[in-house]
């Protein structure tokens, strides 16, 4: 006896086959032509890019916000909303003129007045805008159209601060918005930018859409890195956060997305192979890994122990154990990057080679006694993971004596700000990244501020770093500012805060239709089609 | 039976109080900061404190606790640290798709379950027996992930017939919700069918060898209406606390599958409130799950009077 037929078995598969095709064809249709389907890195859960630094809340910033300044492909200072810019004969007096046509999201004129409360906000939070403000003896808006800083000394620094590319960037935002206290989040999100946000359509942790801002006028110019004509040539954008990497390809391979944001070097050839999308990094230079040392506690409270870590560390080991593929990853000793502004090897030489006899000798030097070094070992972040391991088997091979403790990121967060000592809960050394656009300079680098309490957790202490990144700050050319990175490289050999450990690529994948990614530091979206 | 189910709903709030002293200070025992991962990397020790402040975490424990149980039991769960909205919004909007999900797959594992259960104990030491119960013994081994990724290699990659990932509600139709959701639910209705086939066919077996199962073949009842209607009926009990369990944890207990499929559920709210010590969505969903465990027991309990005549409360 038989409870099924073959007849009903075989009628069921077929109208479940016939089904799904049909309801294939259906979905398909509906994924429209002007929607940009992207898979961001993380997703956009506080959309303050002035209140925190987190690099999703910064990309969500440059999709609804302008920017008065951008630094474009190479690395060079352009006005982005900034018509003019005139100086008064003493330099003390900068002038920036607004763009005719610029308009918020919600179609009034964008004025110098929200420009200068945007300024002020962003210069009370982040340490960039901290040390221009320094040098600001007054802001004001003098008309509609003219923002107007009075400075102490004649300094390139307005320009250079404003066009910052990363976290957190000055982004421009209507004046009733800017009032916001910088301790608290802003609960209106409209910009000026080529694209608005859909806050009725945006599900946490789902689905963030963006609509094209019709009254956006773009700059004539061809765009280039951050700046020039920020276009909008797709109706949407939908961020949809996927966070199974593996599935994301595996989506893009079969057409339901359009971009990956950040695609892992060992993912790469599964997106290439598969032949329906391309690679293409929106971030050249890249991302460095860092080490950071505690100065509070020893043994890294000695400057000669430290110094031993950079003769036994080398970089490559490190990007080997993570990226793998060198296509991804670039040695680089520049403490300020290479292929960027401020690039240079001066005082590096013989550094990051794993020399274990010079470290040993600066160890014994430094008088270290076997102290137990607690090294942080973050275990899901995937980039991370696998930093930590190498950083103990070097520092053992010098004859340290390291204790690992393996813990998720937010455990690390919340202990690295401990400044107790290891023993109580504090800890000696950890590894993180950051994104180059980060550390493009002596300012925006925060591991060298060096200013003890005040400093970053690690908490350095170093008069004479200080007053070379001031120097940095007043500096009137290039020549000048090279010339304090210069120096800055040889105060960080004798005061080493933090070790830089090579550079490397996080890449997006981009369904083969689409054209028009731009390469900025930062995955932006204006000017592709598809 | 009205007085039992009041005894019941009274017991649920010594239950629901515990889970909420537990789960308060279970969360501030463990490692981590709120205030350090909201601020991000850059910030400074005086960022993060005044972050802290603004939570209300540099508050006494006791005065913490008293302010969230008070604001809870009158039904406001509070603000998400992260997306600074109410929690109960965020569930809500979580809630769809972990429920479609759940009851697609229960109704997946049990249309295909208790029948090949019953089919096995039937024929009981054949090869069918043998193959059905291999399919069981794998069903268990095999993690769901695993099951998944094939599922999506075969189904949405090689024959393109439904999509890798990703959610549609089913107020965007019923033929695109349901397309989305065959995969997760047949990924994660494996490990369930395997459990109550094997929970069927242990039950039905017991009952097939009792005298009113000769009585009804004596009767010259056909074998069909003997399996549904007498051995079936019978072994119903075990097999329906089962199915309950398996709904519970379901609802409460779905990550991988959510993260696996992309799909927005409480699973993944859950993960991401723990990864960042989102602290109020974190309690309200762990509220939420008990809550749903404690309801579902009581079901499961009440609907042994309708399988079972002889059970009275």
């Amino acid at each position: 006896m038989s409870l099924f037929t073959h007849r009903a078995f075989l009628t069921g598969a077929v109208t479940a086959i016939a089904l799904s095709l049909g309801i294939q064809a259906i979905t398909r249709a509906a994924h429209a032509e002007t929607e940009l389907l992207v898979v961001p890195h993380a997703d956009p859960k506080i959309l303050d890019p002035i209140w925190t630094t987190a690099y999703i809340s910064r990309n969500h910033g440059y999709m609804i916000y302008d920017t008065l300044f951008s630094l474009d492909a190479n690395g060079e200072i352009q006005p982005q909303m900034v018509d003019t810019v005139t100086r008064s004969e003493d330099g003390k007096t900068v002038t920036l003129t607004l763009r005719e046509g610029l308009m918020w999201h919600d179609n009034t004129p964008v004025t110098a007045h929200d420009c200068v409360v945007s300024i002020q906000r962003w210069g009370g939070k982040d340490a960039m805008g901290q040390k221009l403000m320094s040098f600001v003896e007054n802001l004001s808006a003098d008309g509609d159209m003219n923002i107007v800083f009075e400075m102490s000394i004649p300094t390139g620094l307005v320009e250079l601060a404003l066009s910052k590319p990363s976290s957190n960037v000055p982004f421009m935002m209507p004046a009733r918005v800017a009032e916001t206290p910088g301790d608290e989040q802003i609960t209106e999100y409209i910009g000026s930018g080529p694209y608005v946000f859909n806050e009725e359509e945006w599900q946490p942790g789902t689905r963030v859409v963006y609509e094209k801002f019709d009254g956006y006028v773009p700059r004539t110019e061809a765009p280039s890195g951050l700046a020039g004509g920020k276009v909008a040539k797709v109706d949407r954008v939908i961020w949809t956060p996927i966070r199974d990497i593996q599935q994301a390809v595996n989506s893009l391979n079969a057409g339901e997305l359009d971009i990956i944001e950040s695609v892992p070097a060992d993912v790469i050839p599964l997106v290439e192979d598969a032949g329906a999308a391309y690679i293409k990094d929106p971030n050249p230079p890249g991302l460095q890994y860092t080490a950071r040392y505690n100065v509070l506690h020893p043994p890294f409270d000695n400057a000669k122990v430290r110094q031993a870590l950079l003769y036994a560390f080398n970089q490559e080991d490190f990007l080997e154990a993570t990226v793998g593929n060198p296509d991804y990853y670039t040695v680089c000793k520049a403490l300020f990057g290479c292929g960027l502004p401020f690039e240079t090897d001066a005082h590096m030489e013989g550094l990051l080679e794993s020399n274990f006899a010079k470290a040993r000798e600066l160890l014994e030097e430094g008088g270290y006694n076997g102290e137990e070094v607690l090294l942080m070992h973050s275990t899901n972040v995937p980039v991370l993971t696998n930093l930590a391991p190498v950083a103990k088997d070097l520092m053992e091979a010098i004859g340290m004596n390291v204790k690992m403790e393996s813990m998720d990121w937010s455990t690390l967060v919340a202990r690295r700000s401990k400044k107790d000592a290891p023993a109580d809960g504090g800890w000696n050394m950890f590894i993180t990244a950051w994104t180059m656009g980060d550390l493009i300079n002596p300012l925006t680098a925060a591991f060298l501020n060096s200013s003890c309490e005040s400093a970053l957790f690690g908490w350095p202490c170093s008069e004479e770093i200080e007053k070379l990144r001031d120097d940095f700050a007043r500096a009137g050319s290039h020549e000048e500012q090279m010339a304090a990175v210069v120096a800055l490289q040889a105060a960080w050999r004798e005061y080493p805060t933090h070790i830089h450990l090579g550079q490397w690529a996080s890449p997006s994948a981009l369904a083969k239709n689409v054209d028009g990614y731009l390469q900025g530091g930062v995955p932006v979206f204006w000017n592709i089609s598809k | 039976m009205g007085l039992y189910l009041l005894k019941r709903l009274l017991a649920t709030i010594p239950v629901m109080l515990f889970v909420a002293v537990f789960i308060f200070l279970l969360l501030r025992l463990t490692p981590g900061d709120p205030a350090a991962m909201l601020a991000g990397d850059y910030a400074t020790d005086a960022q993060i404190e005044e972050i802290r402040q603004k939570l209300g975490l540099t508050e006494p424990l006791l005065k913490q606790f008293i302010i969230w149980f008070f604001n809870t039991i009158q039904g406001d769960l509070g603000e998400s640290f992260y997306f600074k909205k109410q929690v109960t919004d965020l569930i809500a909007a979580r809630l769809e798709p972990t429920l479609s999900l759940s009851i697609v797959t229960i109704l997946l594992t049990v249309s295909i379950a208790v029948p090949m259960g019953v089919i096995a104990a039937y024929r009981q030491g054949s090869w069918t027996d043998r193959l059905l119960m291999g399919f069981s013994a794998l069903g268990f081994s095999v993690p769901v992930f695993v099951i998944g990724f094939a599922l999506v290699y075969v189904f949405a990659i090689k024959l393109d017939w439904l999509p890798v990932q990703g959610y549609k509600r089913i107020s965007g139709g019923l033929l695109p919700w349901i397309t989305y959701l065959i995969l997760p639910s047949l990924a994660l209705s494996v490990i369930f069918i395997a459990f109550i086939a094997r929970m069927t066919r242990t039950s039905v077996l017991e009952v097939l060898g009792e005298d009113y199962i000769r009585t009804a073949r004596a009767k010259g009842q056909t074998e069909s209406k003997v399996l549904v209607r007498h051995a079936l009926r019978n072994a119903a009990v075990p097999i329906v606390t089962v199915i309950g369990f398996a709904f519970a944890i379901l609802i409460g207990g779905v990550v991988v599958t959510e993260s696996v499929f992309n799909i927005p559920g409480l699973g993944l709210l859950t993960v991401e409130a723990v990864l960042n010590r989102d602290f109020p969505a974190i309690q309200a969903v762990v509220l939420l799950f008990s809550l749903v465990y404690v309801l579902i027991n009581l079901v499961i309990d009440l609907t042994y009077t309708l399988l079972d005549p002889r059970i009275r409360y």
